[in-house]
């Protein structure tokens, strides 16, 4: 143990007079959070509806007027459906929206209408969530016709009132941060030392394996609470996003996690000989940590035996704990599975990182 | 007692057998050259014997300690410099030196006494503070054999240690492994410049895995009537399988 300052100190020199490093670690974090919540959004907008009235009564002008008054959509009218349709081949249009001949006619009298929304399934997420909203403006427009009082169910999204994707976004890119920069970089670190030959030197040495693999972990676990530290930084000062929850919360599932990403790391290096194999393996595991994870889709709409695998995912605990403790204010005790499931996590892949580091073969 | 003894030492991978029943010893403070063509298995046995490899068979015991069941004992008695550049390009002299003789166990302020000595020996007190990637292979060699003995170790391991250097260099490196072998440091040198052979006391030459000659330089050229070392390799070589 006498010798972890001594390589600590080597680690830390290394990384200083590193050209390309100490940028990444830090332009990285700031570039992301930055930059991908505003173009990555999910927020749907300029929705672009094609109406067809086969109606042409006052009822279903009110309808497109209500439609063109609102900012979510750009309203054009098409003679025809087939019009309509050709207006979503071109792209000019996401929903297209009939409304039926003797619709004034019938809902007054009392008979059902059925207005068809048709929407372009291409972009999903703009169809699905268009469609949804235009469905809700023509009911409303048919509710309020018919000039009796109709209580519309009330929608509260609580602890993201406003539905902004950026609240729901920034702690997944916090999170997409330490799996590529605590993953990678000491990964690239053991696989350079392989591949220069260093590692050699020191393995001749009567260097404990359990000491040199610490000094290679602890740097990026410095390294991951500063990314982490920026992270919250940008999101408080550029979007206003300031954690609900406690900051022992967020640092401590951090701690955690990144000693999780690095000990995959190095465990990674300790099986490949060359800088590009432990890349290579590496992109593997964190695309598949990313897209399991419930950082993209949620954990509760994938099968059932792709839940169960998801338990194998470390990131999966991470990712709920910070957006738990960022949006809802989750206190330690109320987490204490997925805090403990990321303690064995790291526990496991840190030894292995030791244990699979052999001094000699 | 013998700095190194190996007894029929055997390592294989598979069904190649890198080194096949090897014998032979080492005495304190004695240069011994470990000679043998690509492919010999001259970096597989010396590996065994810094433990950085794991014997399949025989054994062997190095400054006391056997390599196989007290590996730790011995690392922390012997000194390696091997082929492929080993310090770390990217920290000056003096922090290598901190480093491995850190590592040693070594105090700060002994290690500081040796850098200082080290430089005015080689005539490198400037290079001390310089990074060694701006270093000239040439010197960056002496270095890094300095480096690996600032421990003071009892056997150094040198694993073709001069390789891709001119004479020159060459030369200057070997008058230093002669003088560090004044203080009976013993040092194993492997190597394949014929030239460097002659300033060895002893050599032993390796073919195919196993050991087919192993003597002083003179004796070698005397029993194979020939005049230099050079033929001596190349009379031994001729019936290698495993040519290239």
């Amino acid at each position: 143990m006498k010798t972890l300052p001594i390589l600590l100190k080597k680690e830390f020199l290394q990384f200083r007079r590193n050209k390309l490093m100490p940028r990444l670690a830090l332009l990285f974090p700031c570039m992301v959070i930055l930059i991908i919540p505003l173009v990555a959004t999910m927020d749907v907008q300029h929705v672009g509806v094609a109406i067809v009235d086969h109606d042409n009564s006052t009822l279903s002008h009110r309808i497109s007027t209500s439609l063109d008054a609102s900012a979510l959509f750009s309203v054009t009218t098409a003679p025809t459906y087939a019009d309509a349709m050709a207006m979503i081949e071109n792209d000019r249009a996401d929903v297209v929206l009939t409304l039926p001949r003797h619709l004034e006619r019938n809902l007054l009298s009392g008979q059902p209408v059925a207005p068809d929304i048709a929407a372009n399934g291409v972009n999903g997420i703009k169809g699905s969530i268009g469609s949804a909203y235009v469905m809700q403006a023509v009911g409303e427009s048919l509710i309020s016709a018919t000039g009796r009082h109709v209580d519309s169910p009330s929608i509260v999204y609580r602890f993201n009132p406003t539905l902004d994707y950026r609240h729901f976004m920034i702690p997944a890119l916090m999170t997409m941060l330490l799996i590529m920069l605590c993953g990678f970089m000491p990964a690239l670190n053991m696989a350079s030392e392989k591949e220069t030959g260093t590692i050699e030197q020191i393995n001749v040495t009567a260097v404990n394996p359990f000491t040199f693999i610490l000094s290679k972990l602890i740097p990026y676990w410095i390294i991951g609470l500063v990314v982490i530290s920026i992270g919250m930084a940008i999101g408080v000062a550029v979007y206003g996003l300031v954690p609900a929850g406690s900051l022992t919360a967020i640092y401590t599932a951090s701690a955690l996690f990144i000693l999780v990403m690095s000990g995959i790391g190095i465990l990674i290096a300790n099986f490949s000989s060359t800088m590009t194999s432990s890349m290579f393996l590496m992109l593997f595991i964190v695309l598949i940590f990313i897209l399991m994870s419930g950082l993209l889709t949620p954990i509760d709409s994938m099968p059932e035996w792709a839940q169960n695998i998801t338990l194998a995912v470390p990131p999966r605990y991470f990712i709920n704990i910070m957006r738990s403790v960022y949006l809802k204010a989750t206190s330690i005790n109320a987490l204490i599975p997925d805090y403990a499931a990321l303690a064995l996590c790291a526990l496991t892949s840190c030894t292995l990182a030791a244990i699979t580091y052999s001094k000699r073969n | 007692m013998k700095a190194i003894e190996v007894v029929n030492l055997t390592k294989r991978f598979g069904d190649f057998t890198a080194v096949d029943s090897i014998n032979f010893s080492v005495e304190q403070g004695e240069i011994f050259g470990f000679l043998g063509a690509n492919g010999a298995g001259k970096t597989t046995a010396m590996r065994m014997l810094c433990g950085l490899s794991k014997p399949t068979s025989g054994r062997a015991v190095v400054a006391g300690f056997d390599v196989g069941t007290q590996t730790e004992m011995v690392k922390r008695r012997i000194g390696y410099m091997s082929q492929r550049f080993s310090l770390y390009e990217d920290l000056t002299v003096m922090e290598n030196i901190m480093l491995y003789g850190g590592i040693y166990g070594v105090p700060k302020a002994t290690l500081r006494e040796r850098a200082r000595q080290m430089g005015r020996r080689l005539d490198m007190t400037s290079d001390l503070q310089r990074l060694v990637a701006d270093i000239p292979l040439g010197r960056k060699q002496r270095l890094a054999f300095s480096v690996s003995t600032i421990h003071r170790p009892e056997v150094v391991f040198l694993d073709e240690p001069t390789g891709g250097v001119d004479p020159i260099a060459r030369r200057l490196f070997w008058e230093m492994i002669h003088e560090a072998t004044g203080d009976g440091t013993t040092v194993f040198v492997t190597t394949h410049y014929m030239d460097e052979a002659e300033y060895c006391r002893r050599v032993s030459v390796m073919v195919d895995g196993q050991i087919r000659a192993l003597g002083s330089p003179s004796e070698l050229k005397q029993n194979f009537s020939i005049s230099t070392m050079d033929e001596v390799f190349r009379a031994l070589a001729r019936n290698s399988l495993r040519s290239e």
